[in-house]
């Protein structure tokens, strides 16, 4: 088995839509325009639970410029996708705050949003539990968000716990998040003559199509040529379905919903909050006799979500005796989803403070002490691995972080008033390959038109694509046309998962092959060819995953305990690099993500209202351009034969995956303050007492 | 719905004519009115940036301006930077350093860049300028503290200042540090 | 957001006389807080008065030594102007710690005074909040309270702080604020613009209906003027509203004190002149002990507020921390 032979994989070519993303024309799903466009503004619950017992729409309607108004009255039965957020308008009862229950239509925004605020709803208020309490009822899941056990072990580990010379015991915190991509959640929806159009934000313009034709048993056209930034949180949410039940009403006439920010922090899903209970028991030697990782985490009550924190800690170190638990603690808030590392991102804090804990416990060396617990086979199925680079990735990110120039002890470095430290983190990320693909090439004018529904969301995909479909030709990048961003093209999985360039690129090339096979080097115009996206023949015979070492050098103030990160360096093991200009901006987009992660972001629950107060960008901070400084992401030559015929892992998530902990073991190192909970701010040092010199 | 207000704007060099409720922003009157939709909803706010044009010469949040307030003014947008000789250097730069991923933020991060390069040539401190009194030098410290009213979350930011940087300096390249896509 | 009608008058008495004559009229100057509040519903005008035309943008020479700011300055060309970074710095380091480039330009002098507080509670009008309505009670006890007063509150009732920079440094430096009013012009010390919550917080300042600010007065300028800065602290390095900042002034000879001026930001419902901290240093070594002993007699009154969302205790050490190594470092080599 080997990977294909790359000419114009591992080039830097530019993505393809730059000159159109920089001059502002591409087109994004609020960015059609048409005649006659309605906007449609939604009224929200203002409770977390309770029942609708009026809607008083009269004054709305009467309003100059309004279309209508919708409510629950009058909307159609939907059929079922099995996704409670999809039963919009389908009822009376109130499952969270801003839930969608009603919606103006108006010709201009102004009036939408004016008429909007006109609508009386009368609510029977019930009681709701809206903060996240880890000690609160909690319940036993049937599966993680992944569909992996919500549990698994080996051995004894609460026995050896008792018996290991070294033990940590210790609790992470890692809050709410919201993705928030630039784009808010947008769509542009046309229904006319029996046939539904939309314009979306999506990551999948093929799974939105389905689950709207199950919604509304119609013909469905799904568009995204640009799709502005998902993280995990542009699937199908209930503000499409709000949109296209007005469409419904207006036959003909586009119809335009686009959540503002604050409804990003209540209607399109989030990272929900856990607390993590880590337990590890080591011989004085820093070989791991146990790794216990248990999860509580908060969920939806009206739909399950368990962020799968525990799930990397099955295959991250060797230890005979092992145990994961996660158990979920049910809010009336809206659903949480998958957001960039879901799992993995807070999992990795735990478990790499943690090891972090262990290391300074037994004087040992983090990197080494990571080195002597690397398994050599899956820890937990036994099966070998592809490739794991994560033992090189320490030593040479180690080398070139200047890691053995500081002093282990913390404490040590203060530099114009300002304790610095360094610190490592280590992650991994499955590598997946999702079916159900269709690639086509056809042959025309000279050039090779690739169509697949896959989306490019910010990754490059229609770059990348392009790239492995020359290479699979054997043609330049110049003789290659990707068609991508609807369903008019052939079905392409979705934008997740870190998979998307895997799956949609096995399909070209196999896809590819066929072409090859049945027109050689000199096919004629029209000559075409299709493929499905081929099985793996290596899965099940090898654990599959990208791997990182994260080295982060932090700097505490030690008068005010702001706390800065001078510089960050994540080594990666992610087999073929296919676009290295490419890629490098998205790992180190995903490396500034937990950056993001260790220092700002934090969704704040009010319980006594039921909604994240500070939803908006001035309260819910995200790095900004001054917080980044240098952020360097480097890899390892990896060739991995198993993974797919371009030898690539998937990229977006690794890149957020192990920061944190790097960021909050530096902290440690930097200061002595050992803090377990995100986000790290200035209360953490200032309450300490440890700050000043 | 309000009484609507005449005004004039001229946009990207063209001018437009037309009526708005006094309640339109500058974001709106450009997106769904003038169908003008390089400027960007991002917040809607004053909070990320995504909107950011060049009014008069200046970088503002065209999403906390009202339209009305700003009869007889000139708007330039991401898309009105190019010239005959084509893209404009800040532009070219974005597209040479990958300054962008999803591309959404990208319009306003570029138009931004335009007025802080200005801002710095015309001697005009930040808040991480040593010396309030002295030279300003755009180095990527200064870059990064007046980029930063532009969010972007695909998080593009080294290479945003690595391009602010270059089209600063005069030593833009014209897409030659990558290879070229036809 | 309710339709409102737009006026922009020639002159600003014109602006004066319009909106006096309506009880739920507004100016519109920079609109970068005003726009937000309006979309948010915070506040239902029924008519904007634009006076970003007949407010003057200049910035002039007194006769005793002081600077006159038209309130029309923008904010950005207020901290660029040469006469105002060499003599007043932490005028210019203040605004230059707020907002963002876009934001600075579109801003004005006088509407910066006149922002409001960005508590999440007032921003949010579907939660009960104190400042918007008197009959209810404030939402930040109890809440999310981590940006929220530590001084000049009083039990149970407003705990919301005063969002500008820019004012902060005007109350270190005992800037004058000039307002015409329906009733002809007025001098205010910028010292008593701004108002503690007291028992009525939906009053931010002592403006009255109609009240147009028209200028800002800097007196001249001193050694330990001169000498001034502006400390900011906050969650992230850039566009981000402080936990605490600090706006100082030190004068030192022979390691002694001569004079400080010390304003706090972040801590209260109007910006926080520390005179008791003041009153203290002066004549004192300039050292941290004696820093640190000064800003403790300061905080001796202060009142912080726990909360299961995030209470703000910590800004008492904030404070001490942000006010000793700004004043260490303008000390220089004293401390």
């Amino acid at each position: 088995m080997t990977t294909m032979d790359a000419r114009s994989m591992g080039a830097s070519v530019r993505r393809i839509e730059g000159p159109d993303k920089v001059t502002g024309t591409a087109t994004y799903a609020g960015d059609t325009v048409a005649d006659g466009t309605l906007v449609l503004h939604p009224v929200q619950a203002t409770v977390a639970r309770g029942e609708i017992t009026a809607i008083d729409t009269a004054v709305a309607e009467a309003l100059p410029g309004v279309v209508a108004v919708l409510t629950h009255r009058d909307a159609p039965t939907l059929g079922d996708t099995g996704d409670p957020e999809h039963r919009v308008l389908q009822g009376t009862t109130i499952h969270h705050r801003g839930q969608f229950v009603a919606a103006v239509l108006a010709e201009h925004a102004e009036v939408a949003a004016e008429a909007a605020g006109l609508v009386v709803v009368t609510v029977d208020e019930a009681p709701s539990t809206t903060g996240f309490d880890p000690d609160g009822e909690a319940y036993a899941p049937s599966a993680l968000a992944n569909g992996q056990p919500a549990d698994s072990g080996a051995g004894d580990p609460d026995a050896a716990l008792a018996a290991a010379p070294v033990v940590v015991r210790a609790s992470y915190a890692t809050p709410m998040e919201h993705h928030n991509p630039m784009e808010p959640h947008t769509t542009t929806a046309t229904w006319v003559d029996g046939r539904l159009e939309v314009f979306e934000a999506t990551q999948g313009v093929e799974s939105s199509r389905q689950t709207l034709a199950t919604l509304f048993d119609v013909e469905v056209v799904v568009h995204a040529s640009h799709v502005g930034g998902g993280f995990g949180s542009k699937g199908l949410h209930a503000g499409t379905v709000l949109a296209v039940l007005a469409a419904r009403t207006v036959p003909g006439r586009p119809v335009r919903f686009a959540l503002g920010r604050r409804q990003m922090f209540e209607a399109v899903g989030y990272r929900p909050a856990t607390l993590q209970h880590l337990s590890l028991g080591a011989s004085h030697d820093g070989r791991l006799e146990v790794v216990a990782h248990d999860v509580v985490g908060a969920t939806a009550r009206y739909k399950e979500f368990v962020e799968p924190a525990g799930g990397s800690t099955r295959s991250m170190y060797a230890a005979p005796h092992r145990r994961t638990s996660h158990r979920a603690v049910p809010l009336d808030l809206d659903g949480p989803t998958y957001m960039r590392g879901p799992g993995e991102a807070p999992g990795s804090f735990g478990l790499e403070c943690a090891m972090d804990e262990l290391a300074v416990a037994l004087d040992l060396d983090p990197i080494e002490l990571r080195v002597r617990n690397e398994p050599e086979v899956h820890p937990e199925n036994g099966l070998p691995f592809s490739s794991r680079g994560l033992v090189e990735c320490l030593r040479t990110g180690a080398e070139r972080f200047g890691w053995s120039s500081w002093d282990r002890a913390p404490r040590r470095r203060l530099v114009d008033g300002w304790w610095h430290g360094v610190g490592v983190g280590c992650g991994t990320f499955p590598t997946l390959r999702f079916p159900g693909s269709t690639a086509e090439i056809t042959f025309t004018g000279g050039r090779y038109v690739v169509a697949i529904g896959a989306a490019d969301i910010g990754q490059g995909a229609r770059t990348v694509l392009t790239q492995i479909a020359a290479d699979a030709l054997g043609v330049d990048v110049t003789a290659i046309a990707v068609e991508i961003g609807s369903t008019q093209v052939p079905v392409g999985s979705i934008a997740g998962g870190s998979a998307g360039t895997a799956s949609w690129g096995s399909t070209v090339v196999e896809a590819a092959d066929r072409f090859r096979d049945k027109y050689g080097e000199n096919p004629d115009d029209g000559d075409h060819a299709d493929a499905a996206t081929p099985d793996n023949p290596w899965a099940g015979e090898y654990a599959m995953a990208a791997y990182v070492a994260q080295f982060a050098e932090v700097a505490v103030h030690a008068d005010t305990g702001e706390i800065r990160v001078p510089r960050l360096l994540g080594m990666f093991g992610v087999g073929r690099i296919l676009n290295p200009t490419l890629g490098r901006s998205q790992l180190q987009g995903g490396m500034v993500w937990g950056l993001s992660m260790a220092l700002h972001e934090e969704s704040v629950v009010d319980p006594r209202f039921g909604e994240v107060i500070n939803h908006d960008f001035a309260g819910y901070h995200v790095a900004s351009n001054a917080d980044v400084r240098r952020v360097e992401a480097e890899w390892i030559d990896e060739d991995d034969p198993y993974v797919n015929p371009m030898g690539a892992k998937g990229i977006g998530e690794i890149g957020i995956v192990g920061v944190a902990a790097a960021i909050a073991n530096a902290a440690y190192h930097a200061t002595g303050v050992r803090v377990r909970s995100l986000p790290i701010t200035c209360d953490d040092f200032l309450t300490s007492g440890l700050l000043s010199p | 719905m309000s009484t609507t207000i005449p005004m004039s704007i001229t946009v990207d060099g063209e001018r437009h004519d037309l009526a708005v409720d006094p309640r339109t922003t500058l974001l709106d009157a450009l997106r769904e009115r003038l169908r003008v939709t390089t400027a960007k909803k991002g917040c809607d706010h004053g909070q990320c940036g995504a909107c950011t044009v060049l009014l008069d010469g200046r970088r503002v949040l065209s999403c906390l301006t009202l339209a009305v307030a700003k009869d007889g003014s000139h708007v330039v947008t991401a898309d009105g930077l190019a010239t005959d000789d084509g893209l404009h250097p800040v532009t070219e730069a974005f597209l040479a350093y990958d300054a962008y991923q999803c591309g959404f933020c990208t319009p306003g991060q570029i138009c931004s860049a335009v007025g802080a390069i200005d801002e710095a040539r015309r001697g005009m401190p930040s808040a991480v300028t040593a010396d309030l009194t002295g030279e300003v030098t755009l180095d990527r410290t200064e870059i990064a503290e007046r980029m930063s009213g532009n969010l972007c979350r695909c998080a593009a930011y080294v290479n945003i200042v690595s391009a602010v940087e270059d089209a600063a300096h005069g030593t833009a390249p014209r897409s030659s540090t990558l290879e070229a896509q036809a | 957001m309710k339709p409102f009608t737009y006026a922009r008058p020639a002159v600003a008495s014109e602006a004066v006389t319009t909106l006096a004559a309506d009880p739920d009229a507004r100016f519109l100057a920079g609109g970068t807080n005003l726009l937000d509040h309006l979309k948010l519903g915070v506040v239902e005008p029924s008519q904007l008065v634009d006076v970003s035309r007949v407010t003057g943008t200049a910035i002039e020479e007194l006769a005793d030594g002081g600077l006159r700011i038209d309130a029309g300055v923008p904010n950005s060309d207020l901290a660029a102007d040469a006469r105002v970074r060499e003599r007043y710095p932490a005028v210019a380091a203040a605004i230059l710690a707020g907002a963002s480039g876009q934001l600075r330009n579109m801003a004005s002098t006088g509407g910066n005074l006149l922002q409001r507080t960005r508590c999440a509670y007032f921003a949010d009008p579907t939660t009960p909040c104190t400042k918007r309505d008197l009959s209810q009670g404030c939402s930040a006890r109890g809440g999310w309270a981590r940006y929220h007063a530590v001084l000049g509150t009083a039990a149970d009732g407003c705990i919301a702080t005063h969002p500008s920079d820019l004012a902060v440094a005007l109350v270190a430096l005992d800037a004058q604020v000039q307002v015409l009013g329906p009733d002809g012009a007025r001098t205010i010390p910028i010292g008593e613009f701004h108002r503690l919550p007291g028992d009525d917080p939906t009053r931010d300042t002592v403006l009255a209906h109609g009240d147009l600010v028209t200028a800002v007065d800097l007196p001249a300028t001193t050694p330990a003027v001169r000498n001034s800065t502006y400390r900011k602290v906050r969650d992230r390095a850039s566009y981000a509203f402080a936990l605490v900042s600090a706006a100082v002034a030190l004068e030192v000879a022979d390691g002694t004190v001569v004079d400080v001026r010390i304003a706090l930001g972040g801590v209260a419902h109007k910006p926080w002149r520390a005179t008791t901290a003041e009153a203290t240093l002066r004549g004192r070594p300039a050292t941290d002990d004696e820093f640190r002993a000064a800003i403790a007699a300061e905080l001796d009154a202060a009142a912080p507020v726990d909360s299961p969302l995030g209470g703000n205790a910590f800004k008492i050490p904030l404070v001490t921390g942000t006010v000793v190594s700004t004043l260490r470092a303008l000390a220089g080599g004293a401390a």
